[in-house]
C-alpha cells in the first residue's frame, strides 16, 4: 500500500469534522447576534473574559472527554471538583508547607478518586455510570464530614487565586493559559502516544484492542485517574476565582462538561471526536450562558433554551446512522 | 416443574433485593425505639414508595438498554404541577389529577420521540430534555409554596383500617395497573428483546421502535405518579435543580441494587421496588443506631459502593478472559 499523500491546503479542508464546522459556525453566529443587542460583544475584554470563564469548564471537559473517548462517562464530576477546591483550600490553612503545596494535593485527592472510578471500571468490569455514580456518593460523604468534623479553612491560597484570576502577558487571562497548556498536552497524548492510540481503540473495540497486546485495563485506570486529577485542577481553579470553596461548587459542571464534549462532536459510545470539537463545544456552552445572563432572560427561559440547542445541534449532525 | 432453575435465575437479583430488604427492615423495626408499629410502618412506607416510584419510572427505559437522566426533572415538574392544579372542588381536583399524569405521559413521550424517531443517543438526549423540564417547573413554581387538596394528600399517606399504610396499596395498584400488563403483553416482551439485543430483535420482527417508544412514555407517566406522591407527603411544589439530580441518581442506584442490569434485558420493576426500599432503610438504620448525622452520606456511600462492587462477583465464573470484555 502505498503512504497516503502529503496533505495538501483542500486535503485538510475536506478533513474538517462537519460537527466541528457546525459547533465554530454556531459560536460566531451566537456573538454576532449577541452583537445586535449590544456592541460590546465583540470587544475583546469581553472575549477574552469569556475565555477565562471558558477555561474551567474546558478543563473539567478535558477529562469527560478522555473517559467518553473509552466508550465510558464519568458521573463523579460534581464531587471530585469539590474536593479537588475543599481539599486544596484545606491544604492552604495547614501553615506554609500547606499552602505551597495546596494545588498539588488537591489535584492528588481527584487522582485518588479517579483511580477508584479507574480500578471498578477496568478490572471489576463494572459499568462506569455506576461506579462513578457510588464514587461521587463517597465522595460527598467524605466532604461532609471534613466540614462538619474539622471546619476546615475555605479560602483559598494567593497561588491559586493567581493561576485562576490573574493576567500575565498582554492582558491574556492565566486560566486561558493553564487551559491551553492543558488542551496542548491532551492533543499531543492522544495524537501522538501509544496510550493516546490505545484510548480511542478502546472505544471502538476493547477485545481488538487487548488481542494486538495493549494491556487495555491499564490504559483505562490511567485514564480514569487523569480524568479525576482534572476535574479536581478544575475544582481548585474555581475555588481560586471564587476566592472560597463550598460544598456544592461542582454541581453545575456535570452536564455542561457532557454537553460540550457531545456537541463538538465525539460520540458518546466512545471512540470517535477530536478535541478540538471539546473547544468548540466548551466556548459554545460558556457563550450561550453568558449571553442568556446578559440579556437578562429569566433562568427558566435559559434553561429551556439551553435544553434546546443541545437537541436541536445533535439532531443537525449528531444523529445515529440508522442500523441495519 | 423442570423449569424450576431458569426461573430462579431470571428472578435472582429481583429475589436477593427482596431478601436483603427484609432483613435490615427487620433490624431497623426491632431496633426503632417505638418497637414494631403501624406508625413506624406508615412512615418508612411513606419515605419508600417515593423512591420506589422512580425507581420504577427508571427500570422500564433501562430494560431497553436506555437510560433516562431526566427522570427527576420529570418528578420535580410534576410535583410544581401539582402543586398548583390539584386544589379546590373535588371535580377541580380529579381533573388536576388528571392533568399531572398528562404532563408525565408528554414529558416522557417527548423523550422516546427524539431518542427513536431523532435517533439521538437517551443519555444526551435526557439530560437537555431534563433541562427543559427543569426550566418549565421553575416558570411554574418560581420559588417554594403551593398547596395540595389535604383530604387527598390524607387518603394517599395515611393508612387504611388503622393498620396497611395507604402508600404501600397505591404503589401495589400501579404495579397491578401497570408493570403487570406490560410484562405479560407482547410489547412488554419486545421490550426485553430490544434490551437484549436490538439488531436480533429486529430481525426477529419484533416491533423496537414501538416497544422503546412505550418504555419512555410509561417511563414519563409513572414519573408522574411519582411527582403527585412527593406532593401529597410535602403539600407545596419546588423547583429544585439539586433535589432533581439526586433522585435520577437514586433511581438509577436503586434499579441497579435491586437486579436491573444496566445494559438492558433483565431484571424486573419488582427487584427495582425492592431496590429502593432497602436503599431507603440503609438511610433509616443509622438513624435508629444513633449514628452522627454527620456520617450519614459517607455511610449511604459506602453501603451504595459495597453493593455495587458486588456486580463483579460474576468475574469470578468467567473461564475466557476475553469474556472480560
Amino acid at each position: 500500500m502505498k503512504p497516503p499523500p502529503m496533505t495538501t491546503r483542500g486535503a485538510q479542508w475536506r478533513r474538517v469534522d462537519p460537527a466541528v464546522a457546525t459547533a465554530f459556525g454556531c459560536i460566531i453566529l451566537l456573538l454576532l447576534l449577541g452583537s445586535l443587542y449590544s456592541s460590546r460583544f465583540l470587544s475583546p475584554e469581553y472575549l477574552l473574559q469569556q475565555l477565562k470563564v471558558a477555561s474551567f469548564l474546558g478543563i473539567i471537559a478535558t477529562g469527560m472527554m478522555l473517559v467518553i473517548l473509552l466508550g465510558q462517562i464519568d458521573l463523579s464530576v460534581p464531587w471530585v471538583v469539590a474536593v479537588g477546591g475543599m481539599m486544596s483550600t484545606a491544604a492552604t490553612g495547614w501553615g506554609p508547607i500547606g499552602e505551597a503545596l495546596a494545588i498539588p494535593f488537591g489535584v492528588l485527592c481527584g487522582v485518588g478518586l479517579g483511580l477508584a472510578n479507574g480500578i471498578g471500571v477496568a478490572y471489576l468490569r463494572l459499568p462506569s455510570m455506576i461506579i462513578t455514580l457510588a464514587v461521587n456518593a463517597v465522595a460527598q460523604g467524605l466532604m461532609v464530614v471534613h466540614t462538619g468534623g474539622f471546619s476546615p479553612q475555605d479560602s483559598s491560597s494567593a497561588a491559586m487565586r493567581f493561576i485562576a484570576t490573574g493576567d500575565t502577558l498582554l492582558g491574556v487571562p492565566n486560566a486561558l493559559v493553564v487551559w491551553v497548556v492543558v488542551g496542548g498536552a491532551t492533543v499531543f497524548v492522544l495524537s501522538r502516544t501509544t496510550f493516546g492510540r490505545a484510548i480511542y481503540g478502546i472505544g471502538n473495540g476493547e477485545r481488538a484492542i487487548y488481542l494486538s497486546g495493549i494491556q487495555t485495563q491499564r490504559v483505562v485506570l490511567v485514564t480514569f485517574a487523569i480524568a479525576g486529577g482534572l476535574s479536581a485542577f478544575g475544582g481548585i481553579l474555581l475555588a481560586g476565582y471564587a476566592s472560597k470553596a463550598a460544598q456544592a461548587m461542582g454541581d453545575a459542571y456535570l452536564l455542561p462538561s457532557i454537553a460540550a464534549v457531545v456537541l463538538g462532536g465525539a460520540s458518546i459510545l466512545g471512540g470517535r471526536g477530536k478535541y478540538i470539537g471539546t473547544v468548540a463545544g466548551v466556548i459554545l456552552i460558556t457563550l450561550l450562558q453568558s449571553i442568556l445572563s446578559v440579556v437578562q432572560m429569566e433562568e427558566t427561559g435559559r434553561q429551556i433554551i439551553y435544553g434546546l440547542v443541545i437537541i436541536a445541534m445533535l439532531l443537525l449532525y449528531g444523529r445515529e446512522r440508522l442500523a441495519r | 416443574m423442570r423449569d424450576w432453575r431458569y426461573r430462579l435465575g431470571e428472578h435472582r437479583g429481583t429475589l436477593l433485593a427482596f431478601v436483603f430488604f427484609i432483613l435490615m427492615f427487620a433490624v431497623y423495626a426491632s431496633n426503632h425505639p417505638a418497637g414494631f408499629t403501624a406508625n413506624v410502618v406508615q412512615t418508612a412506607a411513606n419515605k419508600g414508595v417515593l423512591l420506589a416510584l422512580i425507581a420504577m419510572a427508571q427500570t422500564f427505559v433501562v430494560l431497553t438498554a436506555g437510560i433516562d437522566l431526566s427522570v427527576g426533572m420529570m418528578l420535580v415538574l410534576t410535583n410544581c404541577l401539582a402543586s398548583a392544579i390539584v386544589l379546590g372542588a373535588p371535580a377541580m381536583v380529579g381533573l388536576g389529577v388528571a392533568g399531572v399524569l398528562l404532563a408525565g405521559l408528554v414529558c416522557g413521550a417527548i423523550n422516546g420521540a427524539i431518542v427513536i424517531y431523532g435517533r439521538l443517543q437517551p443519555i444526551v438526549t435526557t439530560i437537555a430534555t431534563g433541562a427543559i423540564y427543569f426550566g418549565v417547573a421553575l416558570a411554574i413554581r418560581p420559588v417554594p409554596g403551593g398547596d395540595v387538596d389535604s383530604d387527598l394528600a390524607d387518603a394517599f399517606t395515611g393508612r387504611i383500617w388503622g393498620v396497611v399504610p395507604a402508600s404501600l396499596v397505591a404503589l401495589l395498584v400501579v404495579v397491578l395497573v401497570i408493570w403487570i400488563p406490560f410484562r405479560r403483553s407482547a410489547i412488554g416482551r419486545a421490550a426485553y428483546a430490544v434490551g437484549s439485543s436490538a439488531a436480533a430483535a429486529y430481525m426477529s420482527g419484533v416491533p423496537v421502535r414501538a416497544a422503546s417508544f412505550l418504555v419512555y412514555v410509561l417511563s414519563g407517566l409513572i414519573a408522574a405518579v411519582g411527582g403527585l406522591f412527593l406532593t401529597f407527603i410535602t403539600a407545596s411544589g419546588e423547583a429544585s435543580a439539586a433535589n432533581g439530580g439526586s433522585y435520577t441518581l437514586f433511581s438509577i442506584a436503586a434499579a441497579v441494587l435491586g437486579g436491573v442490569s444496566l445494559f438492558g434485558g433483565s431484571g424486573s420493576a419488582i427487584g427495582a421496588i425492592f431496590g429502593a426500599l432497602m436503599f431507603r432503610t440503609i438511610g433509616d438504620l443509622l438513624f435508629v443506631f444513633d449514628l452522627e448525622p454527620l456520617w450519614q452520606p459517607l455511610f449511604q456511600g459506602v453501603v451504595l459502593l459495597a453493593a455495587v462492587c458486588l456486580g463483579s462477583v460474576r468475574l469470578f465464573q468467567i473461564r475466557n478472559r476475553l469474556d472480560l470484555f
